[in-house]
């Protein structure tokens, strides 16, 4: 049996907490962040972006703007030598536009001055001539050829569709009830509160220097060395501290390709930094999903086919757009068996944006539509959804029926959890007026099984060396982007290695310095990174054990660890760390390991079978307490109870911390946010007044169960806490709101406007 | 171009700063004299990360002109230790700097040095602030990775030490 451990309601009693080790220069404002480095004689670069949704760019006119005071250079498109994209087989973006724009906000001209004002007053005298066309807004096959948004992209505006199919899908639907539900989930933007910013040098030797607030230093080195034609050994890429990511730093972007070609142009280190607006111009969140879904339900509840169709607004160009459509359908198996399974995902070029992986990565909206489906047949059959729930879980240590490995489950722990903090058996269906619960699960993988690019090598690299003054340091291509992996890796090295963690200092994020790690996203860093420090530390401390026996004469397995000493009970001898690694740096020169990390292979053999896979997965579930207003249709969150399978928590402070952030944005995407767009293709509200999200005053109580077991693949048993528990909160909301006021809705954010709506639409059907 | 001197005191030291009309004071503390750890989240007065002390009292420094602020003293993240110090000498940090490391309420750690401000200037304000009035005096304050709560926990824990002034 697995073992519950609790984070109680009014959280006291923490147990494994160790600070973070960049909190300090957080709260004392020592921290460095992309736009807080200066570089000696630095230029300010300012992009001047098409105010056109969809446009022929006629005539760009830069040369009023040389020789304007303080201008040091000036570019306009295609700025990029090839085409580039953070997916190997859809390289559709250029830094600059040069022929067409195809969203607004699109960058076209580049300007480098001595000051950021000086670049923003010759922006003003910039000309672009714009023939404009129609903005394509929705995806679908368009009327005319001027619709096309990439002409040349040989399936139309269809990016790219594919098509899964797994059991007996005739079989599974023959003679059965089936229920077919439908919903739009709009996408919203990660609104990191750090707006992106980059520091590039081209160097007078060619090597060229990039410090930028990215979640993956090596893709955006290997993305900028195939944009600029340039080896990837002469670009490093360092990220700094980083104000947040939630996917939205991912890939490489046209601002960073700017600021190394302007630096080439004028020779001395420039700086872009984005305005908020432009963050949320440059976008990659997450898509807006017309999904279907279609259930063949046996006796007694039981799951037998299901078919689930979805259709994603990319936005203007690929970035991760291949993996966030096979994500759409990826993931319903895991947590629910499914015999018979038939997936369509399709994703269509908009002049939008473009829309890439947030928090939850393409898991998010199927989730929330799978989640609602289920209610529903649940209300339909007259069975408890819980109940019917449990009737279908995918049970711990099996295969799904599209060949994802699961291994540890709490997901059954998880409802128990959530359904007894809850109160759910004695409080539903007995709650005053307009008051409801509602019921979700979810799960999400604790790191993607296979690389962006296809390649053979280790996920994560990790070189720890030791040096004579007892100190420990530990190289690793990761990135701390907030989630605290560099914590993570000190405690990990200071328990293999039984040492004081202030003994321990990592270093992080640097192409140039540290070994390769993929980068922080899809929850994979203390799984990988974690897995691979294990291994270099473990090496360590076998070959100090070595050093230690053979210089007290005995064999290693009479030596003892306690503490940080080293023991030979039958001889009475105690040797202090600091001792041994100085006799081992004489014995063997200067003291280093290494370790790496690579997923186990993946069982899929299929076309997409490279989507889905991970070490591990993490379960979740989430029960909601709402109020609906039905005069205003507001509605008010009471209570939130989250139970989170992360196998061992390694971190309580920081565990507790990546849920409730991850919770909390959940509630944001389904009653606030919407990165929603006018006729014109302009944004709705490019800003925090007109893009909401949640502040202080709109969190609810949220209580947090861990549960589940060791999982056996993970770094001391632990699995992925990052991503996983936002998905379950936004289907459980709407569950709510549909057991408070019998309304079923269709789209999100749920907004007091869309009550409202389907609260008229229901006394509707009961008038007639 | 035009412009003008600027006098101010940051963090107990005068300056003296070049200013155009439109320069706001975070431009001052960022660019003019290297205090990054104010934070331009928004630049627009929506996010709550530039907020620092303007004669001990919480402001956005990103809606600040900064000619208005002739003459006064701010204090930004960086010296709220040093502040805080010259009245408690026992201390070297403000005890809601090391409550925020302790309780957990950083994670990317852009919001806070707006909300350490913010914090530390309720706390000036009423000592043992109750959960509403944390929420209330933050309520401006935008944070995307913690969920707030243990933010609320990190000024709640200074404000329940004990019956000791925290003035």
């Amino acid at each position: 049996m697995s073992k519950m451990h609790e984070v109680e309601a009014k959280p006291t009693a923490l147990l494994d907490t160790m600070p973070r080790i960049d909190a300090w220069d957080k709260v004392t404002g020592q921290a460095l962040y992309a736009d807080d480095v200066r570089w000696p004689h630095m230029a300010y670069g300012f992009l001047i972006r098409s105010p056109y949704a969809h446009a022929r760019v006629v005539k760009v006119d830069i040369e009023a703007v040389r020789g304007l005071p303080g201008v040091l250079a000036v570019l306009c498109g295609p700025g990029s030598v090839a085409a580039y994209g953070i997916m190997p087989s859809t390289q559709d973006e250029h830094a600059l536009a040069a022929k067409k724009v195809c969203y607004l906000g699109e960058p076209v001209v580049a300007i480098a001055a001595e000051t950021l004002h000086q670049a923003e007053a010759a922006a003003s005298k910039v000309v672009v001539e714009y023939e404009v066309l129609r903005p394509v807004l929705h995806p679908g096959v368009p009327k005319s050829h001027t619709a096309l948004v990439h002409p040349e992209h040989p399936t139309g505006n269809l990016f790219k569709a594919v098509d899964l199919e797994f059991g007996d899908m005739a079989g599974g639907f023959l003679d059965a009830w089936t229920r077919e539900d439908r919903f739009f989930y709009q996408g919203n933007n990660h609104v990191a509160m750090e707006p992106h910013a980059v520091l590039a040098y081209w160097r007078p030797d060619g090597k060229i220097e990039v410090s930028s607030s990215t979640q993956a230093p090596h893709y955006v080195q290997r993305e900028l060395a195939r944009a600029l034609d340039v080896p990837d050994y002469r670009i490093r890429v360092v990220a700094p501290v980083i104000g947040g990511g939630f996917g939205g730093k991912s890939e490489a972007f046209p601002h960073e390709v700017a600021a190394v070609l302007l630096s080439r142009e004028c020779g001395r280190p420039v700086k872009i930094t984005l305005s908020r607006e432009e963050v949320f111009y440059t976008h990659r969140g997450r898509h807006p999903v017309s999904m279907r879904v279609r259930t063949a339900i046996g006796p007694a509840g039981r799951i037998r086919a299901m078919e689930f169709d979805t259709e994603l607004d990319g936005g203007a160009y690929g970035s991760y757009g291949i993996a966030s459509t096979y994500y759409t359908g990826a993931l319903q198996p895991t947590t629910y068996q499914i015999p018979a399974y038939h997936f369509h995902g399709e994703r269509w070029y908009t002049t939008k944006p473009p829309c890439g992986p947030k928090r939850g990565h393409g898991t998010t909206q199927p989730r929330a539509l799978l989640e609602i489906h289920l209610d529903r047949m649940a209300r339909a059959l007259r069975m408890d959804p819980i109940a019917l729930r449990r009737q279908n879980l995918t049970p711990p240590h099996s295969v799904t029926v599209n060949q994802l490995e699961i291994t540890t489950s709490g997901l059954a722990e998880c409802l128990d959890a959530v359904e007894a903090r809850s109160g759910w058996r004695e409080r539903r269906g007995q709650l005053e007026p307009d008051r409801g619960l509602g019921v979700a699960c979810s799960s999400y993988l604790s790191g993607a099984g296979l690389p962006i690019y296809w390649n053979p090598l280790p996920h994560s690299g990790v070189r720890l060396a030791v040096n004579r003054d007892g100190g420990v340091q530990v190289f690793c291509g990761l990135t701390d982007i907030g989630q605290g992996a560099q914590t993570i890796l000190v405690m990990l090295t200071a328990q293999a290695l039984g040492i004081d963690s202030q003994r321990v200092r990592v270093y992080t994020a640097d192409t140039g310095m540290t070994p390769v790690d993929l980068g922080s996203y899809s929850s994979r860093v203390t799984m990988m990174a974690g897995n691979a420090t294990l291994q270099a530390a473990e090496r360590m401390a076998a070959l100090l054990l070595h050093v230690a026996a053979e210089r007290m004469g005995v064999a290693e397995v009479d030596v003892l660890r306690k503490g940080e000493d080293f023991l030979v009970p039958m001889a009475d001898r105690i040797t202090p760390w600091d001792d041994v690694v100085k006799w081992a740096e004489e014995m063997q020169g200067p003291l280093s390991t290494v370790g790496g990390y690579t997923p186990p292979p993946a069982l899929g053999r299929y076309k997409g079978s490279g989507v889905g896979p991970s070490p591990a997965y993490s379960f979740s579930a989430c029960v909601a307490d709402i109020t609906v207003n039905t005069r205003d249709g507001r509605v008010t969150v009471h209570h939130l109870w989250v139970a989170h399978d992360l196998g061992t928590p390694l971190n309580r402070s920081m565990v507790e911390g990546q849920i409730r952030g991850g919770v909390v944005m959940g509630l944001g995407e389904v009653l606030m946010e919407a990165q929603a767009f006018n006729p014109d293709g302009r944004h709705r509200g490019p800003h925090l007044l007109g893009y909401r999200i949640p502040t202080i005053l709109d969190v609810p109580e949220i209580d947090i169960v861990l549960v589940g077991e060791p999982e056996p693949r993970g770094p001391l048993g632990a699995k992925e806490v990052g991503q996983g528990p936002l998905n379950p909160v936004i289907p459980a909301v709407i569950n709510a709101i549909s057991d408070a006021v019998g309304i079923d809705l269709t789209e999100t954010p749920i907004t007091p406007d869309r009550i409202l709506r389907a609260l008229h639409k229901q006394e509707r059907g009961r008038a007639q | 171009m035009a412009g003008t001197l600027l006098q101010l005191t940051v963090n107990g030291h005068p300056q003296t700063v070049w200013i155009q009309d439109k320069t706001t004071l975070l431009e001052v503390l960022r660019d003019g004299l290297g205090f990054t750890g104010t934070k331009n989240g928004c630049a627009v007065g929506q996010c709550g990360t530039c907020t620092v002390w303007i004669d001990g009292v919480s402001r956005l420094s990103c809606i600040t002109l900064a000619r208005t602020v002739e003459g006064r003293t701010v204090t930004t993240v960086e010296g709220l230790a040093d502040w805080w110090r010259e009245r408690h000498p026992e201390d070297v940090y403000h005890p809601l700097q090391s409550a925020f490391v302790a309780e957990g309420a950083v994670q990317c750690g852009f919001c806070t040095p707006g909300m350490t401000m913010a914090g530390a200037a309720l706390l000036q304000e009423i000592p043992h602030p109750d959960r509403e009035e944390i929420r209330e005096a933050l309520g401006g304050h935008l944070c995307r990775c913690t969920g707030y709560e243990q933010i609320i926990r990190a000024v709640a824990a200074v404000g329940d030490r004990g019956k000791e002034d925290v003035r």
